[in-house]
């Protein structure tokens, strides 16, 4: 007799095992009655295995991950055991923030750990637009600061059209 | 107010059945989108939700899309006309359940949903009757962009587009087909293609999502996984699973007709007769009897005009359709006698089912439209 298996999530004897392939990959995951519960599995329409699956996951990176990622999210202030008690995050910073938790996660929940779909193009431009006028605006500064003023204008000048061109590029 | 107009309109959901078609009830894309540098909903503050819901809110219902749509918050609506519009699949539960400040703008056509505030800042969903994958994702697309032009997106060159959940991850997409299968149902069948498309990362829900049942023979079957490939490369790899469930429905009604047809013919006999002289009818029988009904149309056992009042039954039989019909707070009780009075009188003129088997229901059944449109297999 094989012993009896423990459950994912808690300490009890596990009594429910539930096993799924995803992109050939296979994921088994092994639970108590009350956990199973708790999680919805024992509604055969009701629960999502990707929901389940960051869980063991993360439980058996914890050691490395608390070296890694950071307990908190230094944005928005989401807790590290909040992500890994509900799965969900709590801004856009934290997929960097908790990267080392999440990384293996995706791969175990997707086809894939990157992306190719729909890019928002507009947004990327805007953005391209903005790191490019805040680094001009810093080299504006340390410039008027080195009292290096032929560089000041030449920085300005560039400012200014590319607010230019934003503006133009909204008309449009 | 607003149920009014909800009600007053054609939806895809109670008016799509004009056109012919089996299995496939609906269509529906949705797609989830947060904005840049604010926390998701679920870790937001009231200040931090507030100012999503001021800035999604307007960006949305300006565009041309939702012209002369309606634009509510959801502390604005009372329980009934949320009930009603999850009912309709046009906010979901959780919206519904929503703190505070959260928000839904629908389409004149109810086709297009937009949910702020949920468990993402942005929910875009389209809905089109039938099997119309290509359609959908058109309508999504172009929303999408549109609204692209007016709100800054949190997304990652690298993952794509940020999600509170990293199940949605990617794509953030979701695409779905409400399917009717009735003798995979009858023919226990069920669970082992609940199995098999699991294995291939498609979920299996029940007619409203997660943890509903599967009253009417109804299944949600849907893209699991978001992230790692295109949207047309998910929408492809679904389409080609519900053909397969397609083919096993098909098979599955031409055996039972061909192994024990008066068992299929009790069942649909009964379920008429039940519709035409009950007195107290749950919304689950009623689905039940809805879903029998409707394979009965497939069969030719009724005019092809029934199919209409059967798919506006899977909706206007929900408890708080009937109690908006009713026009007055009623209980369960009062609610089934209103229900089955209602159907009573619906099917009071649909002629008893004609008992043979006519054409081969195969050949009728097969996701034309979107082989109209050039989708490759």
């Amino acid at each position: 007799m094989a012993k009896p298996l423990k459950c994912d999530l808690c300490d009890e004897s596990a009594t429910v095992h539930l096993t799924q392939i995803i992109n050939n990959q296979i994921h088994k995951i092994d639970l108590c009655e009350s956990c199973a519960e708790e999680k919805g599995i024992t509604d055969p329409n009701g629960y999502s295995l990707a929901d389940l699956l960051v869980k063991p996951e993360a439980e058996t990176e914890e050691l490395s991950v608390s070296l890694d990622a950071a307990e908190e999210c230094p944005d928005c202030g989401y807790p590290q055991k909040e992500f890994k008690k509900t799965g969900r995050l709590g801004c856009e910073r934290c997929y960097s923030v908790f990267a080392p938790l999440l990384g293996p996660a995706l791969e175990g929940m997707h086809k894939g750990d990157s992306h190719k779909g729909k890019v928002p193009e507009r947004a990327l431009e805007r953005k391209t637009f903005e790191d490019r006028l805040n680094e001009l605006e810093r080299d504006l500064q340390a410039a008027i600061e080195d009292e290096q003023y032929e560089a000041a204008a030449r920085y300005r000048d560039e400012i200014l059209e590319l607010k230019k061109s934003i503006e133009t590029e909204e008309l449009a | 107010m607003l149920i009014k107009s909800i009600f007053g309109g054609k939806s895809e959901m109670t008016e799509g059945a004009a056109k012919k078609c089996p299995v496939v009830l609906m269509t529906r894309i949705r797609l989830a989108r947060n904005l840049s540098d604010e926390p998701f909903p679920g870790w937001a503050k009231t200040p931090q939700r507030t100012h999503v819901l001021e800035t999604c809110l307007p960006a949305v219902a300006s565009l041309n899309q939702m012209k002369r749509g309606i634009t509510a918050e959801v502390e604005e609506l009372s329980e009934l006309e949320k009930q009603i519009l999850v009912e309709r699949h046009l906010i979901s539960r959780e919206l519904s359940g929503a703190p505070e400040k959260a928000g839904v703008v629908i389409s004149k056509d109810q086709s297009v949903s937009v949910m702020i505030n949920e468990e993402d800042h942005l929910r875009i969903q389209v809905i089109k009757s039938g099997y119309r994958f290509k359609q959908a994702w058109n309508a999504v697309n172009g929303v999408d962009s549109a609204l692209e032009d007016e709100l800054n997106y949190a997304f990652s060159s690298q993952i794509g587009f940020l999600t509170a959940c990293p199940t949605n991850v990617g794509t953030g997409m979701r695409a779905s087909a409400m399917m009717h299968l009735p003798a995979l149902v009858i023919s226990n069948q069920m669970e082992k293609v609940v199995r098999a498309v699991n294995q291939l990362g498609i979920a299996v829900r029940g007619l409203f999502g997660e943890g509903s049942d599967a009253s009417g023979s109804i299944f949600q079957i849907s893209n699991q996984t978001t992230l790692g490939e295109s949207e047309e490369e998910i929408i492809k790899r679904l389409s080609s699973v519900l053909k397969t469930i397609i083919d096993q429905e098909m098979n599955a009604r031409e055996k039972i007709l061909e192994k024990d047809p008066n068992k299929l013919f009790d069942k649909i006999g009964r379920a008429y007769g039940i519709l035409q002289n009950s007195h107290l009818l749950s919304s689950g029988e009623c689905m039940n009897l809805a879903s029998l009904v409707r394979f009965g149309v497939d069969l030719e056992m009724f005019p092809e005009t029934t199919r209409n009042v059967v798919d506006r039954m899977f909706i206007e039989c929900q408890p708080g359709h009937i109690q908006y019909l009713a026009g007055k707070p009623i209980d369960t009780n009062e609610r089934d006698a209103y229900r089955s009075d209602y159907l009573r009188k619906q099917f009071e003129n649909v002629d008893k089912p004609v008992f043979s088997v006519h054409a081969d229901p195969a050949d009728e059944d097969s996701p034309s439209e979107d082989s109209a449109e050039g989708e490759k297999e």
